[in-house]
């Protein structure tokens, strides 16, 4: 005797096809674009968002575990050798707080140059399909070089960051001289790292406006690298504000 | 940017793009499957080697010669370190699931197709540094794959302590870059890129497997990161992240106030979660192994699910339980060993749901299902020798011994490793065309699983026995000396299971080009994968893409016209 | 293959647990007042997950061979599982590991919360590639000053740990090769290591705990019995590490006191 479960209802895919089985694309808004030959930008952009987002949170554990490191080491009493007692040699650093400030500023003006930047290839990418019609002209040209800004005052801060380094060093505070200065280079270093990773790609960017590929292709790449440009100056305030406030 | 949304507009020409940068996730797969295969012989011959050297510690080898003890030492270390990193964390994540996770949930490739191949070619120079330590000045380092600090630390606290050690840590860190871009690539395909209708509690368990220890992955590797710049720095420039004030050999060394713990304490963070990595994905092939070959749905699919989540959420509370010895604070101790505990209980809901799905079903024993069995078996073994190491009072006469060694190599060195041969034999239709042998099969898992019980599980003995880890000979110490015959006992037992592994190699290689044609679904199996030609075409589906109307696991469905049903079938077709 | 799957299966399960019963290779006579507790609790455990594990080795070899496919005799019952079952067995996983995990916990308490006695023999242990050194305060009970400058393993015991020869307090305190400890009175332990982490471990006074550099640690056992007891160290600490090895020898007190004596003489 046959017992049927009630059957599963699916929605019909919008075809028109109907019931389930093997059909035409029908999934990701639109995916490889067998159909019309031409790439799905809306869902590369959601789809290298989302990877960005992981991605970061990746980043996040390394800061994460070097914050771990820093808080309970200087809380963390060592053995002095001579007395045979735990005492706490922890030494604050003497940062250069006027440079760091500068330095700041540039990348905050650097994250607002790299979002116009990001706005500003929005709203070309959106307007490409009316500028495809032959005849019609939106008069806009090239635009402000936003990019270019982004990429002068993020090297300006990596510049500035070389400078505070020269600066701990002359105030007696290199790498190996205490583990609150070990810290201080390691968490600006590593932040330094990645976002010199942030340059290349912006690099990356405006290199490959040059080559005309489609505006909504270059639109997906700039949008995804102005998230990780503003990341990248959320995480350097945390830092500044660690090695600030948790001296 | 590159996706799979541009790559499979059409399949890559010439031999290069094909085959050595290829941007297919399945060539990739192989990739790292083959770069596994060379990494795990070369462990298993390291090991071998400290095996024959524990009981003839004077012995002159051939090709070898004489084996020193810092020279066992560094055998210790990289057989260690390339096992862990280059088989159990390559194969069955970057492996298989590289291989299988887009058509399992029907997509055409990954998400970032440049992406994987980046990271596959990253591990193999990471691979390619760690095998330079053998060849330096001091040769590899010996501090064991775990590297505590101050040893690891130090240049001169032995042998192999210097270029060989940084280049160890400089091939990890390398390795944790591939292993999060891998990361990255697995969770934005599973979130993004399932077909119509694979919602995520129709995934096969394979799929959320590969996902979660994505996770594992991704939250876990920069952790190990961090802990080698640390230890890097420590080494050359002077800092002291983990190295206190020492003395080595009557010099004072140049650092100050650094925490020995620290690295204990970043280390296990990362390598307690990097066991589940290795073990997941093999829980995974084994779920979807019993109910294939029981024509059973698996049972409680629901709490497999919710398992492979608490094992990963738990992994990462309980590291401490690495340190119980280390002179961390008692306190913290007995928190650790309750989260300890706890783990236990969804490793033990997943064994109980193994045996249910075999229970009333119909069981066909091809080799796929002998390793999934035996994956079962061992599993259960290495398992509940785990909560005696949970106690901390248990792991004071435990700790660093070889009960220790047993209980992590039954559940990495062999279950793991089932859960790749079951993989392989499993899914070698369906990537090659061909079946591979089965008598040579059965032949294979017969000595494998005796075998490497004669191995492992004496081992459980000897730690009772306070025999110690990392020794490289027992012949300083007189209450050692009644355990040299086990000892004994287990090197042959070594040499026997590591040569039988021939027999899989000569199978592998010989089906690829002369095994019977395979069908495209031999298995009568239910996921999307056996949909699909044999081998998949270069974008998965040939041109269409799948809707998904049914769970992964519909065996046996009362009133359906076959005794499974695939996710594919129409909605019509009876199932839950 | 149902039948010769399950025959692997108990064969390996019965050989398995065979050794674990006849307890052939088995943990070293215990000689600690730890011995009776902590060998209880590893009886409680092994029992226990032996239990467990013969249960599940055996339903796994039982149920591939009962439900092997034996064509169209065999039935299969298509279920999706039982939620009952699971929230049973769960549960009695969950209270059968906690339970046992705070069963233990009373002995860890006592050996590692609470201090050492106030009468218990102070002795340091200091590691270091690759041997174990011993100190003991003498009768001003107090450890005297040690000298990373001064520290020369070539040179003596003394000289091996830095012992600093102008500190009044030093001039009592022996440093030797062994150690010596009189019966049933609890030893205070502090644990020290020179160069890299290493760790005391005394199979048959079911003690053990690392050394770290940078670290004092201080632990405590007491040993009930007179004999002579080996120490291991159970760290990986460099290419001597398997044979780091010490001797510990229990002795009465009037034993204790005597070769304490004699070495506190050997120094005038």
């Amino acid at each position: 005797m046959a017992t049927l479960s009630s059957p599963v209802t699916i929605d019909v895919p919008k075809t028109g096809q109907g019931g389930g089985g093997v059909r035409p694309p029908a999934y990701g808004g639109g995916g490889d674009g067998r159909g019309d030959g031409s790439p799905d930008y809306g869902a590369r952009l959601r789809r290298l968002r989302l990877g960005l987002a992981i991605g970061l949170t990746s980043v996040t554990m390394i800061f994460v575990s070097l914050t771990s490191a820093y808080v309970v080491r200087r809380g963390l009493p060592t053995l002095d050798e001579r007395t045979n007692t735990y005492v706490r040699d922890w030494i604050p650093v003497d940062l250069p707080i006027t440079l760091l400030l500068v330095n700041t500023a540039l990348l905050l003006v650097s994250s607002i140059a790299a979002e116009l930047a990001r706005r500003q290839i929005t709203r070309q990418a959106a307007l490409a399909p009316i500028r495809s019609i032959p005849g019609i002209s939106l008069g806009e040209g090239k635009g402000f070089p936003w990019l270019g800004v982004t990429v002068v005052l993020g090297g300006g801060f990596l510049v500035g960051q070389w400078m505070a380094w020269r600066e701990l060093a002359d105030r007696g505070f290199y790498l190996a001289t205490s583990a609150s200065s070990s810290f201080v280079y390691l968490l600006t270093a590593t932040h330094a790292v990645h976002l010199a990773g942030g340059i290349l790609v912006l690099l990356y960017a405006a290199m490959v406006s040059l080559l005309h590929t489609p505006v909504e292709a270059r639109r997906v790449v700039v949008d995804v690298t102005a998230w990780y440009w503003h990341f990248m100056f959320l995480l350097w305030l945390y830092i500044f504000g660690l090695l600030w406030f948790v001296r | 940017m590159a996706t799979s949304a541009t790559i499979h507009a059409h399949a890559p020409q010439g031999f290069i793009r094909k085959y050595i940068f290829s941007l297919d996730h399945k060539v990739i797969g192989l990739q790292y499957y083959f770069l596994a295969l060379v990494a795990v012989f070369v462990g298993m011959f390291l090991s071998i080697l400290m095996r024959v050297h524990m009981i003839w510690p004077t012995a002159v080898l051939p090709l070898v010669g004489e084996i020193k003890p810092e020279t066992y030492l560094s055998l210790l270390t990289m057989h260690g370190t390339i096992m862990v990193f280059f088989v159990l964390t390559t194969a069955p994540q970057g492996g298989f699931g590289n291989y299988f996770l887009p058509i399992q949930i029907g997509a055409p490739d990954m998400a970032f197709p440049v992406l994987n191949m980046l990271s596959f070619w990253t591990t193999f120079v990471a691979f390619v540094v760690i095998l330079a330590a053998f060849f330096v000045t001091g040769g590899a380092p010996l501090h064991g794959w775990t590297g505590y600090a101050p040893l690891s630390a130090l240049t001169n606290s032995g042998p192999g302590e210097q270029l060989g050690a940084d280049l160890w840590i400089t091939s990890i860190a390398i390795f944790c870059i591939a292993s999060l871009m891998g990361a990255l690539n697995f969770i934005t395909t599973t979130l993004d890129m399932r077909a119509k209708g694979m919602t995520m509690m129709r995934l096969p368990l394979t799929v959320w497997a590969w996902f979660v220890t994505a996770i594992l992955g991704l939250l876990a590797f920069g952790v190990l990161l961090s802990a080698g710049i640390l230890l890097l720095l420590d080494r050359n420039l002077g800092t002291s992240f983990y190295v206190p004030l020492v003395v080595v050999n009557g010099q004072i060394m140049g650092h100050k106030g650094g925490s020995p713990l620290l690295w204990q304490h970043l280390f296990w963070f990362f390598g307690h979660p990097e066991v589940y990595i290795a073990i997941l994905p093999g829980m995974g092939v084994a779920s979807q192994l019993l109910s294939t070959f029981s024509r059973k749905p698996i049972f409680g699919y629901k709490a497999m699910v919710y398992a492979i989540m608490a094992i990963g959420l738990l992994g990462f509370m309980v590291w401490g339980h690495h340190m119980f010895m280390s002179g961390m604070s008692p306190y913290t101790a007995f928190a650790f060993s309750l989260m300890t505990m706890a783990i236990g209980v969804p490793s033990a809901i997943k064994t109980f749901n193994w045996l249910g799905t075999i229970h009333g079903g119909r069981v066909r024993f091809q080799t796929p299902m002998l390793y999934a069995i035996g994956f079962v078996s061992l599993f259960v073994s290495g398992g509940l020798s785990g909560p005696f190491l949970a106690q901390p009072v248990l792991d004071i006469p435990l700790h660093d011994t070889a009960f220790v060694v047993g209980h992590f190599h039954l559940i990495m060195g062999v279950a793991a490793i089932f859960g790749m041969f079951a993989g392989t034999y499993y899914w070698f239709p369906k990537m090659f065309g061909r079946m591979m042998n089965e008598t040579w099969g059965r032949i294979h898992f017969v000595i494998t699983l005796i075998g490497t019980y004669c191995i492992f599980m004496p081992m459980h003995y000897l730690g009772m026995a306070g025999q110690p880890r990392r020794y490289s000979q027992f012949t300083e110490l007189a209450y050692l000396q009644h355990l040299i015959p086990l000892n004994t006992f287990i090197t042959y037992a070594a040499i026997v299971t590591v040569s039988a592994q021939l027999i899989f190699v000569l199978n592998l290689f010989w089906s690829m080009f002369k095994g019977p044609k395979a069908t495209d679904n031999p298995w009568e199996a239910t996921t999307l994968e056996w949909t699909t030609a044999t081998p998949p075409p270069h974008d998965n589906f040939g041109g269409h893409t799948p809707v998904v109307n049914h769970g992964p696991y519909e065996y046996s469905v009362p009133g359906a016209p076959r005794d499974y049903v695939m996710q594919t079938d129409p909605a019509t077709v009876a199932s839950h | 293959m149902g039948l010769p799957l399950l025959a692997i299966i108990w064969l390996i399960t019965f050989v398995s647990t065979y050794f674990f019963v006849a307890q052939t290779w088995w943990l070293p006579h215990g000689a600690s007042t730890s011995t009776p507790w902590i060998d209880h609790q590893f009886a409680l455990t092994y029992v226990l997950m032996g239990i467990v594990f013969v249960a599940a080795q055996g339903a796994l070899g039982l149920f591939v061979w009962q439900y092997r496919d034996r064509g169209s005799a065999s039935k299969v019952t298509y279920s999706h599982g039982n939620t009952r079952m699971e929230v049973v067995w769960t549960a009695l996983t969950a209270i059968l590991f906690i339970g046992l995990n705070l069963m233990g916990s009373p002995i860890w308490a006592s050996e590692r919360f609470a201090p050492a006695d106030a009468d218990s023999v102070p002795v340091e242990v200091t590691g270091m590639q690759f041997a174990w050194y011993f100190r003991y305060p003498g009768a001003d009970g107090k450890f005297g000053r040690t000298d990373v400058k001064l520290m020369d393993p070539s040179a003596g015991s003394e000289a091996a740990i830095g012992l600093d020869a102008t500190d009044p307090a030093a001039k009592d305190d022996v440093v030797t090769g062994t150690m010596y400890l009189p019966v049933n009175r609890q030893v205070n332990l502090t644990l020290r290591a020179v160069d890299v982490i290493h760790s005391f471990f005394v199979p048959q006074m079911r003690f053990k705990q690392d050394a770290v550099p940078g670290l004092i640690i201080h632990m405590h056992f007491t040993p009930t019995e007179v004999g002579d007891y080996e120490i291991a160290c159970a760290e990986l600490c460099g290419l001597g590490h398997y044979k780091m090895h010490g001797m510990l020898k229990v002795v009465s007190q009037e034993d204790f006191d005597k070769w304490l004596a004699t070495k506190e003489a050997e120094k005038q």
